[in-house]
């Protein structure tokens, strides 16, 4: 199992995203869940942009991306949302 | 006695076919469609399956379609979820006046919290002024729900013009279409909506499954956490006898509607012009933009609830104004807002029609109704006839 990229890492300024799916308002386990059906939707090597409100993300997404071997490029901090960003890295 | 329900606006009678669909997950299909195993699979393909024949009604896709357990869920869901889900874009709401109270007292709920709503008015027909809409929109103004008909005095709004016009304004727009949906054509990307609610239990399908559609990107804040149901928007185990049921009742309006529609409209125009000639009865609504099996009215001179107990003591079964504004004896606030004073609104009586509805039964309901109203003025205090 690939246990890197599991350290939470905030960006200054948004990244390009290939896809990008909003989950504002919804609550654990929905980012995960989410997370893991559009990440199968995506080519390797793309990234996915996910928008959550939800603080547990913080915790959540960068070890859901080390367990499931996904890149966690970072997160932004907007006004009243994250943006997470991963790297898929497998099929 | 011969019986005659009258009140298809309150609820149908649930199809036999709807019935048949459910009943094996009343039965040996019950099992929880969140577990893993097989059983729970059928139940939620069952589940995903109603979602397509629902949104097929309304041309809407499955996955704009959260299953709720009534109409008045899916309106609080709508005004309450829609409002807080966008307050950082302003506290501003448009409604009507002669809205459900599943909107009304949302909207008075979110007063509480800050918000300001605009409560507008409508013509004598019921209609709201597209126009009056436009000008109440302000900088703030984050949400506009008004009902796509009227299940009171049967009106059909022009939504699709006052929709239009919140596109313009990029505010969102929300239908109440427990009414209308299922008993004439309702079309998401015609009427151009953001958030419409439907209900099973007036297409033939059964109480206690209703809809939200939700278009493709729409934020909404869930009222209900808990589990992952409906994509984490509506926790709960789901009723899916009841799912299943408003998707069979989805599928077969679809496919009789037109039917459906022609034998309504025909039995409503013989009733309302029978009706329509007995001295100081009024036609309430829009004479013609009116849902197709709606005929209501308000008699001078007599109690909505003296006519419905003789009517019902002839076997008749209807509705004086709304549920809540019957029981609570209240002149309905939909009738005073189309200009009737307060004296006649309490006179109301609405019919409605339905499948079942024969032309006998038309006959019948003419034949008693007259009489019922001599008797009571005979008796009313305030009667001059």
């Amino acid at each position: 199992m690939n246990i890197q990229n599991t350290e939470l890492k905030f960006l200054d300024k948004p990244i390009h995203a290939d896809a990008m799916t909003d989950i504002i308002y919804m609550m654990c386990p929905i980012h995960l869940l989410t997370i893991a059906q559009k990440i199968k939707e995506i080519k390797t090597g793309q990234t996915l942009a996910v928008l959550t409100d939800y603080d547990g993300a913080l915790q959540d997404i960068p070890a859901w991306c080390g367990t499931t071997g996904n890149e966690f490029l970072g997160v932004l901090e907007e006004s009243d949302h994250y943006k997470f960003y991963i790297k898929k890295l497998k099929e | 006695m011969k019986k005659v329900y009258m009140d298809y606006v309150a609820t149908n009678p649930l199809h036999p076919e709807v019935l048949d669909a459910m009943m094996p997950y009343l039965q040996e299909d019950f099992a929880n469609p969140l577990s893993i195993y097989e059983p729970a699979l059928k139940a939620k393909e069952a589940i995903e399956n109603a979602r397509k024949q629902v949104a097929s009604l309304i041309n809407a896709k499955p996955n704009e379609i959260i299953f709720t357990a009534s109409g008045a869920e899916s309106n609080n869901f709508a005004v309450k979820g829609a409002a807080l889900a966008n307050q950082n874009k302003g506290k501003h709401i448009i409604t009507t006046k002669i809205e459900h109270h599943s909107i009304t007292n949302s909207a008075r709920f979110l007063e509480r919290y800050d918000f300001n709503v605009t409560y507008l008015p409508v013509d004598k027909s019921g209609i709201v002024n597209p126009s009056a809409v436009e000008r109440a929109i302000r900088e703030e103004t984050i949400l506009i729900s008004i009902n796509h008909a009227n299940p009171e005095i049967g009106t059909i709004e022009p939504i699709e013009e006052i929709a239009k016009i919140a596109k313009e304004k990029n505010v969102l727009f929300h239908t109440d279409a427990v009414a209308s949906a299922g008993n004439i054509p309702v079309d998401v990307r015609e009427l151009n909506v953001d958030l419409l609610s439907l209900s099973a239990h007036q297409f033939y399908g059964p109480k206690g499954a209703s809809a939200l559609f939700l278009k493709e990107g729409t934020r909404i804040m869930p009222l209900i956490y808990g589990g992952i149901q409906e994509g984490g928007r509506r926790a709960g185990t789901e009723n899916v006898p009841a799912i299943v049921g408003m998707g069979k009742a989805a599928e077969m309006a679809k496919e009789k509607l037109s039917a459906r529609i022609a034998h309504n409209m025909s039995l409503r125009d013989k009733l309302i012009s029978a009706v329509s000639k007995i001295d100081k009865v009024y036609l309430t609504g829009h004479p013609e933009k009116r849902l197709p099996g709606h005929a209501s009215f308000v008699v001078e001179y007599i109690e909505g609830e003296a006519m419905l107990l003789l009517l019902a003591g002839n076997g008749i079964y209807a509705a004086s104004g709304s549920a809540c504004t019957s029981k609570a004896l209240k002149a309905s606030p939909v009738l005073t807002s189309i200009g009737i004073p307060s004296h006649m609104a309490h006179g109301s009586i609405v019919f409605t029609i339905g499948q079942e509805t024969t032309e006998d039964d038309i006959d019948y309901l003419i034949q008693k109704f007259e009489p019922i109203i001599k008797r009571l003025r005979e008796m009313s205090p305030i009667s001059q006839g």
